[in-house]
């Protein structure tokens, strides 16, 4: 595919429009307790159950910053190859909502943890920089839920207080496949440095897009819109392709984009007004005197810097210079951390005489579609690295066939059984002692003298068919390469 | 003994150490005085059946290692005390007790004080003379219909009145200090950081501290030793070595150097103003200290920083009270229309002015020109007082511009109103400490009060310089028991 090609471009009937796109990231910090507060915040409580003093605003509560949490804003900074502030300052956001106990939330506004940094993405046409504009800590609000009545609103705070990291890029991803490689990429780093489980079904990562589309060519930046709160990568994708082309229509009618924030209704596959620029709130920033500017030493930053894992840019490198992977492999193979270890493990318990390509195979083909078929993490997998690393070498050493392989690994999927022992209980073991392969190729050759005669005067089509006979007669157990070979040698 | 109520803390302390007197005798005559004085309207939560109960157990089984052993003690309602109702002087924690007890009254409880009640304030410590209470006017011992100052108005008023023998105040911009002057009482308003904010209802976050109210240095010196610790449940309390204020305080002041502000010096303020603060320079002299005239230049700009600064911060940290969580809850409509009766229903005139005053400043467009401003003239503030203090030791100035004014007569001058605070502000906005000791009487024989600032964290030095000046002053407190019938 050709880099022009793969360009995403809107076509109307004499323009192109180019889509821009910039993503602000809220990423829930993984931590046992909450940002300004040491309630729990475990995922699905009851509702009300992980709530403080503090996270409910009682009067006279003070917040006091949990360090782990900046601690994790600063590894995901690194993470992003971004620059740490040595200072930084809390300030409030202040409106009402039923679910903002404190009637202002706790953010990062002038003065960020974490300022300009950048994330490489793999894309089939090549690597792509994204920038990085900031990363900033601030609370989670509590939740309001209309629906258990008529007409009353409850309000669950045990979100209320979270630490969230809000990761804003700069407007350098132009299509929806660059929106998923980006989150993606996000999320696997967050995942490798444990700072952000990154489960967008639980809400721990969620992103308000800011759609804008310009004329292919220009360079000036159109009116842009605010898609708020969009909770998975395929709805993102679908809001900006909705969004972008409802912009476009606007422009080919003759009519002005308003910039405004929108939401996207996941049922009609359609953005709406929620409110227009005009009705924007003043937040009334200002930093919170209940806290002093955070500040942090290069030693603590170094501190952390040090036991920063390796991340999946230097593992894929890694992976293809040690291992000799393809990037193609490498980029598959770390793309989750969960993944890279497994395969890791394998080539650790593969020993000294592994075939690498062999392993890379099994784990993104047999494997991969089991847990897919199973809908299982690589975390849950029935079959554990080690057993694939024995199932592998056994392949290469000979004792089984590929083919025979995937009999094996069937039955090693119910309880992670040794391969080994299936081998040896189901006698498995691949037929290679010559003597035997060949007094079965003479039997075979000799209850089927006519068609030895015809391959012999050239219908070397049933070549084949001497091949399966063979097997067949061996139970699918001989060395496949013998047969062909002693076959060749007793038929000329 | 039949004059308990009259007895300092210090007094009191030592008779219940000799085992003199017992802590349910205390407690008792304190009540009694109590439930006497109703008119002054000191109390807006009394929890005197807890305090007997309370004192009759520690007499039980007294701990007299401990600083405050089985003392009687009344505060400002603005410390959330547990299961005891908080109120903040509104209606809109009209109803709310608090299952938590801020750090402040919990030391003052672990030295073995017992909660009398909760007294009464201006509403959100919100104003200079206990007017904008929900709960009411509070009396001044001193005479009839004058306020008592505010926003520790009750606390001021019981003290002065001994209604408690020593109480805590919090002062955000001379509310310990301005009820102190105006009701003959001592008040300590610490540096900032050096008493936890934890659980305090908040007015000014970058202003508010607590600190002891009482009737004589002494006193004041033995309560800021039992509240001022540092606490990490306040991101702003600092950790610095406290002295033990009572056991270090000393009347010897020989060579320190006090400044005289200029700047201090105000137009239009009254020529009994004048002639104390002179009285007070010759005090501080006749103790052996030498006066410096010094320039605080930025003075004249403290006042609109302060109405500025506060008011922005008290917008914000009134916002959760929108009747969702706890308190008072109009009837609404919807969401918007309960908050917005709620809030008009449940706080007053002024917390209402304050908190548009404080929306308005944070506004887009108009934060530069004043917030980002006033924090920037708040810099100049402290930086002229860190230029004093390279050439003195502490500052003595009037706690007042006047003595105490009648109930209702500055309730329609706001700005007049805010004008009672132009000495005490400053402080705030640096950070500092400052003690307002009483130190004459004006020509109604209403007490006067001057105050002595220091250097941040050196409360033992202005509390030496207040005691040794107490000594020559001879402050004799003018009450006649008027509300008692």
């Amino acid at each position: 595919m050709s880099k022009k090609n793969s360009e995403y471009l809107i076509n109307r009937e004499d323009n192109q429009y180019e889509v821009v796109i910039g993503l602000e990231v809220h990423a829930q910090v993984l931590s046992k307790s909450k940002l300004f507060s040491t309630s729990a915040t475990k995922f699905g409580a009851e509702p009300n159950t992980q709530v403080s003093l503090v996270d409910a605003a009682f009067p006279g509560m003070l917040p006091v910053i949990n360090e782990f949490c900046v601690q994790q804003a600063i590894k995901t900074g690194i993470g992003l190859n971004a620059k740490i502030n040595k200072r930084s300052v809390f300030d409030r956001k202040n409106y009402f909502y039923a679910d903002l106990p404190q009637g202002y939330q706790i953010s990062q506004f002038k003065e960020p943890i974490v300022g300009e940094g950048k994330v490489i993405l793999d894309m089939p046409e090549g690597q792509k920089e994204v920038g990085i504009e900031r990363l900033h800590l601030e609370q989670d609000a509590g939740k309001s839920i209309h629906d258990l009545d008529p007409q009353n609103t409850f309000v669950d705070l045990n979100r209320s207080g979270v630490a969230l990291m809000e990761i804003v890029s700069k407007p350098d991803l132009r299509s929806p496949d660059e929106v998923s490689a980006y989150i993606k990429k996000l999320r696997s780093i967050m995942r490798y440095l444990g700072t952000c489980d990154g489960n967008m079904q639980e809400g721990s990562l969620r992103a308000d897009v800011n759609v804008s589309v310009r004329a292919k060519g220009s360079k000036e930046f159109g009116t842009r819109c605010e898609i708020k709160n969009v909770n998975s990568i395929k709805f993102m994708q679908m809001a900006i392709e909705y969004e972008a082309n409802r912009q476009v229509d606007l422009i080919e009618e003759g009519k002005s984009i308003d910039q405004e924030t929108r939401l996207f209704d996941t049922k009609k596959n359609e953005t709406r007004s929620m409110r227009s620029k005009e009705d924007a709130h003043d937040y009334r920033y200002f930093p919170d005197p209940d806290l002093l500017p955070l500040e942090v030493s290069d030693e603590f930053i170094n501190e952390l810097k040090n036991n920063i894992p390796e991340l999946p840019d230097d593992k894929k490198k890694r992976f293809i210079d040690e291992f000799k992977l393809s990037p193609y492999e490498a980029t598959i193979l770390v793309s989750d951390i969960d993944t890279a270890k497994y395969f890791e493990e394998v080539v650790a318990k593969m020993g000294k005489n592994k075939d690498m390509k062999l392993a890379v195979n099994w784990i993104t083909g047999e494997l991969f579609a089991v847990l897919n078929n199973k809908n299982l993490e690589i975390s849950q997998s029935p079959v554990s690295a080690k057993n694939l690393a024995i199932l592998v070498n056994l392949i290469k050493n000979g004792t089984i066939s590929g083919k025979i392989a995937k009999t094996v690994f069937e039955l090693m999927l119910d309880g992670d059984k040794d391969p080994q022992k299936i081998v040896e209980e189901k006698g498995l073991k691949q037929q290679s002692d010559p003597k035997a392969i060949e007094a079965l190729i003479d039997k075979i050759i000799n209850d089927n003298r006519e068609k030895a005669i015809e391959y012999k005067q050239g219908k070397e089509k049933l070549f084949g068919f001497f091949v399966g006979q063979a097997m067949k007669a061996s139970g699918g157990k001989a060395n496949p390469q013998l047969i062909n070979d002693i076959l060749k040698k007793k038929l000329q | 003994m039949s004059d308990i109520t009259k007895q300092s803390l210090t007094e009191l302390v030592e008779n219940i150490k000799d085992k003199k007197l017992s802590s349910t005798e205390v407690t008792k005559a304190f009540i009694d005085r109590s439930e006497k004085s109703k008119e002054l309207n000191a109390y807006i939560t009394e929890d005197f059946t807890s305090a007997s109960d309370k004192a009759k157990k520690f007499d039980q089984k007294p701990n007299l290692d401990l600083k405050l052993p089985g003392i009687p003690m009344a505060v400002k309602d603005l410390f959330c005390t547990k299961d005891v109702k908080t109120t903040a002087g509104s209606k809109i924690l009209n109803d709310f007790v608090p299952t938590y007890e801020s750090t402040v009254t919990e030391n003052i409880w672990n030295e073995g004080a017992i909660l009398l009640g909760k007294l009464n304030c201006d509403e959100f410590a919100m104003g200079s003379s206990n007017e904008t209470s929900f709960f009411g006017n509070v009396q001044n011992p001193i005479d009839k219909n004058l306020v008592p100052g505010g926003s520790s108005g009750g606390s001021a008023s019981a003290v002065a009145g001994q209604l408690t023998p020593i109480t805590i105040g919090t002062d955000t911009g001379g509310s310990i200090r301005q009820p102190a002057s105006f009701t003959g009482t001592v008040g300590l308003k610490p540096t900032y950081g050096s008493c936890s904010r934890y659980g305090i209802v908040a007015f000014a976050s970058s202003l508010d501290q607590a600190g002891p109210m009482a009737q004589n240095v002494k006193d004041c010196a033995l309560l800021q030793e039992v509240i001022s610790t540092y606490d990490s449940k306040d991101s702003t309390s600092i950790d610095f070595k406290r002295n033990h204020y009572s056991k270090e305080l000393t009347n010897n002041i020989k060579g320190k150097k006090i400044g005289i502000p200029k700047e201090y010096r105000v137009d239009g303020m009254p020529k009994e103003i004048e002639d104390l603060w002179q009285k007070g320079i010759q005090y501080v002299k006749d103790c052996g200290a030498e006066t410096i005239d010094i320039s605080l230049p930025h003075t004249s700009y403290a006042l609109p920083t302060y109405y500025i600064v506060a008011p922005a911060e008290a917008s914000s940290n009134l916002a959760r009270y929108d009747g969702v969580k706890y308190g008072f809850r109009a009837k609404g409509e919807n969401l918007i229309d309960m908050y917005e009766k709620t809030r008009s229903e449940g706080f007053g005139a002024e917390v209402q002015r304050r908190i548009m005053i404080g929306t308005y400043v944070l506004s887009s467009g108009y934060y530069d020109a004043y917030y980002l401003k006033a924090q920037k003239v708040r810099k100049l503030i402290k930086n002229d007082f860190d230029e004093a203090y390279k050439k003195v030791d502490a500052i003595l100035t009037p706690s007042t511009p006047s003595s105490a004014f009648k109930i209702g007569e500055k309730t329609n001058d706001p700005v007049s109103m805010y004008l009672n605070d132009i000495f005490t502000v400053p402080v705030n906005l640096a950070g500092l400490p400052g003690i307002s000791i009483p130190a004459g009487h004006d020509s109604k024989g209403y007490p006067l009060g001057l105050q002595i600032i220091g250097k941040a964290f050196d409360e033992q030095n202005i509390l030496n310089i207040a005691y040794a000046m107490e000594e020559k002053i001879d402050f004799k407190n003018k009450i006649t028991d008027w509300w008692i019938k």
